[in-house]
């Protein structure tokens, strides 16, 4: 009987323990990033900047590109079949576009970024602990905050919203391609009827707006991952799993939240 | 650091590339236009029933697309509907008083959109005036009624 | 003649860089204290990590402008000992003054000014390995003054050369052997001509001609510019030929100290065990554990008995 009672104990002190843990680290991780964010930019700072993007920016627009051509272009596919039931085929612009800008590409890129750019991050970061290259910056008397994760938070901040206005161009002219060129949609009302239907206010900035909700919150787990973890190989391999997971659920969850904030009418 | 000048360039087109994909978006996607809003007049119509007419519709003369709905509340003095439409200035003081508006839908389940067609009075609406001459929506629901109840009747 | 040339660069080498420095109004603390006022205060020193206790009221004063040597068994905590004084890690009781400035008690601003006047050597070396050899020692230069890039170029042709490694220069640090990276650490330690040099086994992994160099350097180093060294090592006669001042480590507290001669004749077994590198003696050379007998014999014994 006693021992069964401590045992139950040991599990919620083990609960406790856990909250406890979480907790912890999200302080952490908010001081962490006011301390990193709040920054003098700097001549130095500005170049730093630069080379970050070309990693985060740049180098994802590829990946980001091809899967937004094809992700138009099966929405048009899958909405062409679906509304030639109803003889409104000419709404496919408007489905292809307000899916794209307002769910599709906002969450497919921060997703792909997430797995491009934020694992790279976090490793980057986390090997640069491992390797104390972090500390012997701080013995320089330079702040690895301002030097090695402000310039990558930043170029996170900037590079995902412009990734996914890539997205949705790439994906609206793949829509075209299928339904206009292939499908036989006339090209007018593809356009207009998309024209017609597509607020720049409330579905283009609205999906810019969770652009860059999700590229704040992507750039902040995996720069913290990396700057957090235990400075071993498997230190690293585990933040790097982690920043993927964490990443996706936030801007999924996310997503919902914000969905319901801007279009479910609350 | 050294800043390499390719990369720099790179950065570069990737950040105007973001400008031009947002122009994109705004101009031919949600079909922005760049014009002032100057360039638009007023009118006024009420309708017993909208149906699913919503603001930003298509209003159109003879197909062609003129203006938009621009907002819809409910008159209370009436209890009917009372939508702002904005039209190209190209049209101010050349529509009769006698003009009238009807709400259409394109296709059997399409969007609803406002149709204008021109009488012949010599008067001329002018900004902020009202047609009076409107047609409301077709609501199918209506229609099934009055059908189903003509048939009990015969 | 040529080798002539570069020996005497060699030797004035400190002198030129400061004197390089200090034109370009670059701040040059040149002490003038008495060097008898010690630099660095270490007083009551406890810290642990987990359960293992690392210091047990470890007290210590280096003196300005000497080199002082700290020595220990391996993984007694002597590179804990130096972060703990470059204020990385939070000591659990005791402070650590250096200059009169409790370390532990600075604002992050004020740390980080400090920082600026020393040098660390990490064990690992911790070269940037996104910037090159040069760039690795030019960055102190670059982050904390405005000398023109022609200035800092020269500046860093200077350290590497003392170093041995001016033709190393545009390697990237993967593609240096260890010995190499911690001698462009170490030039890049001393790129800002700093006040005080923390060395983590600066001779680890040297040839004996390198060694050699590096012990005339670090010698050289101190006398020109008059600054304060802490050189961790377990070379013993490279550290006794260096040291001022010695400082014996193990368990968790200070066992000896004094100068190479005292030290040297110093009866105590501990201390002649570690002096002269005999295998058995009071210091264990084993991390604390069962006996071997019981560990490895114990698991069979155990077997058989179930
Ligand atoms: N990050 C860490 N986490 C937990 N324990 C650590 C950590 N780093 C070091 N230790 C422990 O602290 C003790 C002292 O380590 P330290 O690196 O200071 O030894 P050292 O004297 O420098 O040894 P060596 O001469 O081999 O370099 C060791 O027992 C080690 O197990
Ligand atoms: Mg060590």
């Amino acid at each position: 009987m006693q021992s069964k009672f401590s045992h139950y104990a040991a599990r919620v002190i083990g609960l406790g323990r856990k909250g406890c843990d979480v907790v912890e680290a999200l302080g952490r991780a908010t001081v962490f990033l006011a301390q990193s964010a709040v920054g003098v930019p700097s001549r130095e700072g500005w170049s730093l900047w630069l080379r970050q993007m070309h990693f985060v920016g740049v180098l994802s627009l590829a990946i980001v590109l091809v899967s937004g051509l094809f992700i138009g272009m099966v929405l048009a596919l899958q909405g062409y079949t679906i509304l030639v039931d109803f003889g409104a085929e000419q709404a496919l612009g408007q489905m292809v576009a307000l899916s794209l800008l307002r769910e599709l590409a906002p969450v497919v890129a921060a997703l792909l970024f997430a797995g491009r750019a934020g694992s790279a991050l976090t490793a980057e970061i986390g090997l640069m602990k491992a390797t104390e290259q972090l500390t012997s910056m701080e013995m320089i008397g330079v702040d690895p905050l301002r030097r090695v994760v402000a310039p990558r938070l930043w170029a996170g901040f900037v590079a995902l919203p412009i990734l996914t206005v890539g997205f949705s161009v790439v994906g609206i002219w793949g829509g075209y391609l299928v339904g206009v060129e292939w499908l036989g949609v006339f090209e007018g009302s593809y356009w207009s009827n998309m024209q017609a239907s597509v607020s720049f206010i409330d579905d283009i900035g609205n999906g810019m707006i969770k652009s860059v909700v999700f590229a704040l919150v992507v750039t902040w787990i995996a720069v913290f991952q990396g700057y957090d973890l235990v400075p071993t190989s498997e230190g690293i391999s585990r933040a790097t799993t982690r920043t993927v997971v964490y990443s996706s659920l936030a801007v999924l969850g996310l997503d919902f939240v914000l969905t319901a904030v801007m279009f479910g009418g609350l | 650091m050294k800043r390499s000048k390719t990369m720099e360039f790179g950065v570069g087109l990737f950040m105007l590339a973001g400008i031009v994909g947002l122009v994109f978006l705004g101009l031919r996607v949600s079909g922005l236009t760049l014009s002032a809003p100057s360039d638009t007049f007023r009118l006024e119509a009420n309708f017993a029933n909208i149906g699913g007419l919503k603001p930003r519709a298509r209003v159109t003369m003879a197909g062609v697309t003129v203006g938009r709905v621009e907002a819809i509340e409910l008159d209370t003095e009436w209890y009917d509907a009372r939508v702002t439409l904005s039209l190209n200035s190209e049209l101010e003081g050349q529509l009769s008083q006698d003009t009238t508006a009807a709400i259409l839908t394109a296709g059997l389940l399409g969007e609803q959109y406002i149709g204008l067609s021109v009488g012949g009075a010599p008067e001329m609406l002018q900004e902020g005036d009202v047609i009076r001459d409107t047609q409301s929506a077709l609501v199918l629901e209506e229609l099934i009624q009055q059908f189903v109840s003509n048939m009990v009747s015969n | 003649m040529f080798d002539n040339i570069s020996k005497t660069l060699f030797f004035k080498l400190p002198a030129l860089s400061r004197f390089i420095l200090t034109r370009f109004g670059i701040e040059m603390k040149v002490n003038q204290h008495m060097t008898d006022v010690p630099f660095i205060q270490v007083e009551d020193i406890h810290f642990s990590r987990g359960d293992n206790d690392i210091f047990r009221g470890v007290s210590m004063i280096i003196p300005r402008g000497k080199v002082t040597a700290i020595m220990g068994p391996s993984g007694t905590g002597k590179t804990t000992l130096l972060k703990l004084i470059g204020g990385q890690l939070t000591p659990d009781r005791g402070r650590i003054l250096i200059d009169g400035q409790d370390v532990h008690r600075l604002s992050r601003k004020a740390l980080f000014a400090l920082r600026k006047r020393m040098g660390m050597l990490f064990q690992s070396g911790a070269l940037f390995s996104d910037l090159d050899v040069f760039e690795n020692v030019a960055f102190p230069l670059r982050v904390h003054t405005d000398l023109p890039d022609t200035m800092i170029r020269d500046l860093v042709l200077l350290k590497l050369q003392a170093v041995g490694l001016r033709g190393a220069r545009h390697l990237t640090p993967a593609e240096l052997s260890g010995g190499m990276a911690r001698r462009v650490a170490l030039a890049r330690a001393v790129a800002l001509d700093p006040e005080l040099i923390l060395y983590d086994e600066p001779f680890v992994g040297q040839d004996p001609i390198s060694m050699g160099v590096l012990v005339q350097l670090i010698k050289r180093l101190n006398q020109a510019l008059s600054l304060t060294s802490v050189v961790v090592s377990h070379d013993i006669k490279e550290t006794l030929s260096i040291a001022d001042y010695l400082y014996l480590i193990a368990d968790g507290q200070v066992v000896a100290h004094g100068s190479p001669s005292t030290l040297e004749v110093n009866q105590d077994p501990r201390v002649s065990q570690f002096m002269h590198g005999e295998p058995d003696g009071p210091v264990p050379f084993h991390y604390p554990a069962e006996t071997l007998y019981r560990d490895i014999l114990g698991h069979d014994l155990a077997i058989k008995a179930g």
